[in-house]
């Protein structure tokens, strides 16, 4: 296996729910790479399926929905094709998730111990008891949780927010995965403890050099922790590029509005770019681009086709028919 | 959770007592002078006078409430009027066929009533899960008596497969084990379908939880999915309104021994009643009652050692 290639590589993913109305697709023909020892951010609003395509890759996806089209390649092996029993050795294994409850994704009857040495002993049926509470102590040291001998007893409800979310990564990291999917997993912490667990995951990341999934819909989150970004609208990426790139020349209209919505010191009219409407949900979408009933930018014929993921610079991909424009010239006007 | 124990204990005492006064009051009520009965028909006034102060019952109320809870400490509950055997006497004899035919029953009908629930809860809106609500709703609304008589006339009588006709001798011998094989299904079956109903619902509840989502994504079997992070969980709302179902269960053992002829406190105290002793029939209820308290506490403290949330409060 070439260095380079992507650890993960994900190829016209789509993942559907059966309803009345028919399927409808929640991810609609996503495709990305996560490099090796680097994070993905994905980012995108509320509802444009960012849960249910890292759902998909754990093949976690909550009935009735299902994947209905698509590779997921784990070093080159497609995990949409794994027995029951060999995808559930990938996860917590290969492939780990954290949620964004810490406060619900923790079983409240089992102490935290218990629930990490759990996760160790569904990947390692040789080792002792002993050496599982060793060894998850470790886990637990490793996320700075303070005096985790005695931590290892208490049951979730006796940790805060922030702890609960460290134990989650603790039992996430049990088995040393080579890829952490993170579900907004700070999204319901108060903004320092939100800090200290993406500083927390960076170090584990120069510690282990796995690669991370991390989702978010905070692009603050994306800049200060991602290396290469997909933003996503309405179950597809509609950009695509290196974290820095992206913020540096944004070409999609959708992404423009998410930039616009972080707060800019060094303006005055910070909300200039704050996008109208709400994502629209799979079941009720535009013909055209998903985009472009929301978009200051559209034109007639945004409305007749869906655009196509396409380069726009080196490494930089965006569905727009109108990028590159100079579209911050024509806001200016 | 030794504090949470003390604590539930200590709120029970209130409830015997009032439980006590009750079935004090409940003497004052009955129409029946007992020293009249006790003194047989042929008696004079003179003699019923010397029982009357012999057992108390020319003091005022509160006095005799009071000598009638001291006698209650020392194992007095008074003499049956119909044989003028003690009450504790009889109710020593009957407590224990009647906790056999309680365990017997719950031993098999609750693992039953969870396993149906845990099995269409987890396999929700198939064919199997219908057929399980269907049984659990018809078993559900089947009246204990009719139940029993089913079972006697098919399986006792025509098939002659089991004997029906009380106890037939200690548990730890076939022929006893024999014996309450009817009157347990009876009673059991009653409480097969409640349990899996409920059972059903809180773990449809606790499959949707996040916490089994992480349990799925940590990589374990389904298996350990559904029992450890889905029934566990679960246990707790279930055991709650097991609890509940308390009474129904003693009711259901009244039902059970009268028509089983099952030698226990439940089918003494229907002797006790139709015959207007009332000295038995207030002894049986008490005991009823205090199996009542007793069985509520160990939902509280079986609910405590399931859920740390209370453990630790
Ligand atoms: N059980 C379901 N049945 C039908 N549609 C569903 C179901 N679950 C999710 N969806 C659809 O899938 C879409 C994507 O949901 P998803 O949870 O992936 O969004 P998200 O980007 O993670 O949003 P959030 O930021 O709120 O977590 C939603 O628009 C929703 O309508
Ligand atoms: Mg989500």
């Amino acid at each position: 296996m070439r260095d380079n290639a992507p650890l993960l590589r994900i190829e016209g993913l789509r993942t559907v729910f059966r309803s009345s109305v028919g399927e409808i697709a929640a991810v609609d023909g996503v495709d990305l790479d996560v490099p090796r020892g680097r994070t993905l951010g994905i980012v995108g609003e509320s509802g444009c399926g960012k849960s249910m395509l890292s759902l998909s890759v754990m093949r976690l996806v909550p009935p009735p929905g299902r994947v209905a089209q698509g590779r997921v390649l784990l070093e080159g092996q497609d995990l949409l094709r794994l027995s029951a029993g060999a995808m559930r050795q990938v996860r917590g294994g290969k492939v780990a998730m954290i949620f964004q409850e810490p406060m619900t994704s923790l079983n409240p009857v089992h102490s935290v111990g218990a629930q990490i040495t759990e996760a160790m002993r569904a990947h390692d049926k040789s080792a002792s008891g002993a050496e599982l509470r060793d060894r998850a102590i470790e886990a637990l040291k490793r996320v700075r949780i303070p005096s985790p001998e005695s931590r290892f007893d208490d049951y979730p409800h006796q940790l805060s927010g922030g702890m609960r979310q460290r134990v989650m990564i603790a039992m996430a990291l049990a088995c040393r995965p080579q890829l952490l999917i993170a579900d907004e997993p700070t999204t319901a912490l108060d903004v320092t403890v939100q800090a200290q667990i993406l500083d927390l995951l960076r170090e584990l990341q120069d510690e282990t050099g796995m690669s991370i999934i991390l989702i978010t819909h905070d692009l603050g989150v994306i800049a200060e922790m991602a290396d290469e970004v997909a933003v996503m609208y309405a179950g597809k990426v509609v950009e695509r590029a290196t974290a820095a790139e992206l913020f540096a020349s944004p070409q999609h209209p959708y992404t423009l509005g998410l930039l616009g919505s972080i707060p800019r010191l060094d303006e005055d009219r910070e909300r200039l770019l704050a996008i109208e409407g709400a994502v629209p949900p799979p079941f009720a979408l535009p013909k055209g681009c998903r985009f472009h009933p929301r978009c200051p930018f559209a034109i007639e014929a945004c409305t007749r086709a869906q655009p196509a993921l396409e380069p726009v610079a080196d490494g930089h991909l965006a569905a727009c028919i109108r990028a590159p424009v100079e579209q911050s010239a024509e806001l200016a006007a | 959770m030794l504090r949470h124990a003390v604590q539930r204990l200590a709120m029970a005492v209130p409830v015997m007592f009032g439980v006590l006064l009750v079935g004090f009051l409940l003497m004052q009520v009955v129409p029946t002078d007992p020293a009249t009965v006790r003194a047989g028909p042929t008696a004079t006034p003179d003699v019923i006078a010397a029982i009357r102060a012999d057992l108390g019952l020319d003091r005022p109320l509160y006095e005799q409430f009071g000598l009638y809870l001291w006698r209650l400490l020392q194992g007095d509950l008074g003499v049956s009027i119909i044989n003028n055997v003690p009450v504790t006497q009889e109710l020593g004899a009957t407590i224990g066929p009647t906790l056999e035919l309680m365990v017997a029953s719950l031993f098999w009908s609750i693992p039953l009533g969870i396993a149906l629930g845990t099995i269409a809860a987890y396999w929700r809106g198939s064919l199997l899960d219908r057929a399980i609500t269907a049984l659990t709703v018809a078993g559900g609304s089947i009246p204990v008596f009719f139940l029993g008589l089913v079972l006697i006339w098919y399986v006792g009588f025509k098939w002659q497969l089991l004997p029906f006709t009380g106890r037939t001798g200690p548990l730890w011998t076939w022929e006893g084990v024999q014996g309450i094989i009817l009157p347990a299904l009876t009673l059991g079956g009653v409480f097969v379908g409640p349990v899996a109903r409920m059972t059903r619902t809180a773990v449809l509840d606790v499959l949707g939880a996040d916490h089994v989502r992480t349990a799925r994504a940590k990589g374990l079997t389904e298996r350990r999915v559904v029992t450890r992070h889905g029934l566990r969980n679960a246990l707790i709302p279930v055991v709650t309104l097991i609890g509940l179902q308390i009474g129904f269960l003693l009711g259901g053992a009244v039902v059970t021994e009268t028509v089983f002829s099952w030698p226990g406190v439940g089918r003494l105290a229907v002797g006790a009643i139709l015959s207007s002793d009332f000295p038995m029939a207030q002894g049986t209820i008490i005991v009823l009652s205090m199996g009542f308290i007793v069985i509520n506490l160990c939902v509280d403290l079986l609910y405590a050692a399931l859920d740390p949330r209370i453990r630790h409060a």
